[in-house]
């Protein structure tokens, strides 16, 4: 399965990769909410798209309303990997259409446990 | 730093006699890390050896207990597995509820609570799938040997890292208060569960006739004929067409002859068995 990591740090963009490599995903990226919409248009066969909340341009919860406004876009599970811990964002998050929520810190194992929640089997 | 043979075989000893958990070879690693722990949280700059000296010295009293605490403590998060919470969800509590509704009660023990992620987590589905059952009788008691680990039950407060772990992000911000850094269970959840020491190896207190046994992940720490007496003591404990689940590498076959392997949806559980062979014939 291909999967997205959006987030403004190439750092947390590169650690996202090697848990989503290491889980058997074919993974892409973007640094804001807008390139994530850009790539989309190029990867229709993307499975899911692992977002943070605080980016530049667009940001995840702008994002995920733009994804969720577009029904074929319904198959993407789409996970919240952010430094917010507010209960209102969070719900703000769900109800926009996130399927799950991750604080940061996280450990690989925290990853793989979301993804699978979300109701993707992984390897 | 590593402890000596003779500090591990001591401690063997010790946690056996004390929580009747065997601590085979292997685990040698687990004692010096759990002992460090347990040292830095008291703030000591100690070596384990030196603890372990104290120990000898006094084998009861509160340093013994704050030790078999740091060493009975396991690892764990909330849907553990997955599987045993789809299962109550999907055939153990609708067939249950379906029983017992003219009496309107229910009855569940959590055997081994740890800090508390398991009775809380099937507490949750409990609420989020047969809201029904509001005003049944629910009796709900959670145990563990570790007054540390009640603790920390009753008052239901979890860091970030271990509501990450497992909790579906809609379950989080429906049952949980954010509290600093941390999360604190909500009332209406927390107040559900009974928590109570006990030690399986030693006297148990009264239960009321289970319908559903939770006890995963403990028994690979007793031996053989401990394991017996505890499956024993369950089958009593339990109604006769109640529902016991273990951890997934667990099984009663060879300790107990009174329960019978049955599969519910993606796991499998324990039941009573109808009638029982005497193994004397008598």
């Amino acid at each position: 399965m291909k999967a997205i990591i959006i987030d403004d740090s190439r750092a947390v963009r590169s650690m996202l990769k090697r848990m989503l490599v290491g889980l058997g995903f074919e993974t892409t990226e973007a640094g804001d909410g807008q390139q994530a919409l850009d790539r989309l248009a190029e990867n229709p066969d993307l499975g899911l798209a692992l977002v943070d909340w605080n980016m530049p341009v667009m940001n995840g919860y702008e994002f995920i309303k733009a994804v969720r406004a577009d029904s074929s876009w319904n198959h993407m599970k789409i996970i919240m990997v952010t430094t917010e811990t507010e209960i209102v964002k969070m719900m703000a998050a769900l109800n926009a259409g996130a399927d799950e929520w991750v604080m940061k810190p996280f450990t690989a194992e925290v990853i793989a446990e979301k993804i699978r929640l979300s109701g993707i089997k992984t390897i | 730093m590593s402890i000596s043979p003779a500090d591990f075989e001591f401690m063997r000893r010790f946690v056996l006699e004390r929580s009747a958990i065997v601590l085979d070879e292997s685990k040698q690693y687990l004692v010096e890390t759990r002992l460090e722990t347990l040292l830095r949280t008291e703030g000591s700059s100690e070596s384990p050896s030196t603890l372990i000296a104290k120990l000898r010295a006094a084998p009861t009293g509160a340093l013994a207990d704050k030790v078999v605490d740091a060493m009975t403590t396991n690892e764990t998060s909330f849907f553990r597995d997955l599987h045993p919470f789809d299962a109550l969800r999907r055939d153990v509590l609708p067939e249950l509820i379906q029983r017992n509704a003219a009496d309107r009660s229910l009855s569940i023990w959590c055997g081994a609570a740890s800090s508390g992620q398991e009775p809380f987590t099937i507490a949750m589905t409990i609420l989020e799938g047969f809201p029904q059952i509001a005003g049944w009788k629910l009796k709900f008691v959670a145990t563990d040997i570790s007054h540390e680990m009640l603790a920390r039950c009753r008052e239901g407060r979890y860091s970030q890292l271990e509501v990450n772990r497992g909790l579906p992000a809609p379950l989080l911000v429906k049952y949980f208060d954010r509290d600093g850094l941390h999360w604190r269970i909500k009332d209406s959840l927390r107040r559900m569960v009974e928590f109570r020491e006990l030690n399986l190896v030693g006297s148990w207190p009264m239960l009321p006739a289970l319908d559903i046994v939770f006890l995963r992940n403990v028994l690979i720490y007793f031996d053989a004929p401990t394991k017996q007496k505890i499956f024993a003591r369950i089958h009593k404990a339990m109604k006769p067409d109640g529902y016991l689940f273990l951890g997934a590498a667990e099984s009663t076959l060879g300790y107990s002859e009174a329960f019978e392997r049955a599969k519910v949806g993606a796991t499998h559980c324990f039941r009573p068995r109808a009638t029982v062979s005497s193994p004397s014939g008598s």
